[in-house]
């Protein structure tokens, strides 16, 4: 009897895991002793991190998609199905469509999704890039935008930890390119006492605000926006008032999670090393979805996403685990149109981010091309 | 009766404890308590900071074996 391996979620982690499980048990697949299917919710792959260019015409939208059917090994059967429920006991997924599928082995992949309607006010005054539809009305607001008081603020949780600083660095270049910058005035807040969650970041950036004259909030975490009198209101009892509002709104997890009862907010309990689900030992979850106190960044998934294919390929070729998930995170960080800088960490090694270049900046720009190959399993 | 969550925040540097708390906080219950336990000893100033701000309510802190334990409840 084949072994199951069922992948729900084809974002990246999902897609990483279904190829490189591909690579690894391929004579297996073909002997028909190991089956691989995923089901997800779009015939499209999005590189998301390209919506960051998209507000500022730096990418057209096309450059951000394929075919996830071609973006996934071709055995890897794909249904455009999204999961309806998730039932670990019984060890089946249900989908929308009412089909039911078992598994020996389940890959939880399901990623996360913003929730603006979450703050009152927000979806009716704020603008976003964390998804195509916010990125496009984004990009017409700033398009419009003749000078003026823009905020931008920061939730928690969200993915992609150093969008906001990115989003402030690259905001502030285009009204530089523009001509508004006289006229205009940027505030950024953040919902801890500093610029960024990860110290030595928020370190470099308090001169580069400086510079750069880009005001700031730091213990700013959102109460309620007021579309109409354009004022924004924290938990923390200030309120600034903005011509333009960008977000990064407070994210969940699926729904799916949330309706079949494994994660309070849609983040699932997971083994901070094993990458099982606590109280599994056939459930793997990867990538936004989890609930480790860990950036839900692409790199994390892709990092997470490795070691997972390790772990199933030897469970099933040597009845042995491979390695552990050490926490590994790694992150371009742009300080604005023309330069860049990273930074990596993982569970016992501090970020130590480097001074920001040009060249680290075409490295990102290269990336948002090679992506594709990190998808494949191939980089 | 309230409920108690604890996030192992060891090691975590991104988003980091005080990031954590806050993101949980959201999906508790008031009255709910959230342990944090944190390896990076800013956090005993910066959490009881950010919980004043707010008007939640610290339950303790304790120094255990290499981590801080910071206890909150959710008053609002």
């Amino acid at each position: 009897m084949a072994k199951k391996i069922l992948i729900v979620g084809g974002g990246l982690a999902g897609t990483i895991v279904g190829n490189g499980l591909c690579r690894q048990l391929h004579h297996e697949m073909a002997a028909g002793s190991v089956a691989i299917t995923m089901i997800g919710a779009s015939d499209t792959h999005m590189y998301q991190p390209g919506l960051l260019y998209v507000p500022f015409g730096r990418m057209r939208e096309s450059e951000l998609f394929r075919e996830q059917r071609k973006v996934l090994n071709r055995h890897v059967p794909y249904y455009i199905d999204p999961a309806k429920h998730i039932d670990v006991d019984k060890k089946t997924v249900t989908t929308e469509s009412g089909k039911s599928y078992d598994y020996d082995f389940l890959v939880i992949a399901t990623g996360s999704r913003i929730r603006p309607d979450n703050i009152p006010g927000m979806t009716e005054g704020g603008h976003w890039f964390y998804d195509l539809e916010g990125a496009r009305k984004m990009r017409d607001a700033l398009d419009k935008f003749e000078g003026g008081k823009i905020v931008v603020n920061i939730n928690a949780p969200h993915k992609c930890p150093v969008a906001p600083l990115e989003v402030t660095f690259m905001l502030r270049d285009y009204l530089e390119q523009k001509g508004l910058l006289d006229k205009s005035e940027i505030t950024y807040t953040y919902p801890i006492g500093r610029l960024h969650a990860l110290e030595p970041v928020a370190a470099w950036t308090v001169p580069a605000f400086d510079r750069a004259s880009i005001k700031s909030e730091t213990f700013f975490n959102t109460k309620s926006v007021d579309a109409k009198a354009k004022t924004i209101t924290s938990e923390e009892e200030t309120t600034l008032e903005y011509d333009l509002l960008i977000t990064i709104p407070p994210h969940t997890g699926q729904q799916v999670i949330l309706d079949s009862d494994l994660g309070a907010g849609g983040w699932v309990p997971t083994g901070r090393h094993t990458l099982l689900r606590d109280g599994s030992d056939n459930v793997f979850v990867v990538g936004d979805t989890t609930n480790l106190p860990i950036s839900k960044a692409g790199s994390t998934a892709h990092f997470e996403a490795d070691t997972v294919v390790d772990n199933i390929a030897s469970l099933i070729k040597e009845d042995r685990w491979a390695r552990q998930y050490d926490g590994k995170v790694f992150c371009f960080v742009e300080t604005g149109l023309n330069s860049g800088t990273y930074v990596w960490f993982n569970y016992t090694t501090p970020p130590n981010p480097g001074p920001p270049s040009q060249m680290i900046h075409w490295f990102k720009l290269a990336y948002n091309r090679l992506y594709w190959l990190s998808a494949r399993g191939l980089l | 009766m309230s409920e108690r969550t604890r996030i192992d925040a060891r090691g975590a540097y991104c988003p980091g404890p005080l990031m954590e708390l806050i993101a949980a906080l959201k999906l508790v219950q008031v009255g709910d308590e959230i342990e944090v336990l944190s390896s990076d000893k800013g956090s005993a100033n910066d959490i009881p900071e950010w919980v004043k701000k707010v008007h939640h309510e610290m339950v303790g802190i304790t120094k255990e074996d290499g981590h801080w334990s910071i206890v909150v409840r959710k008053a609002k």
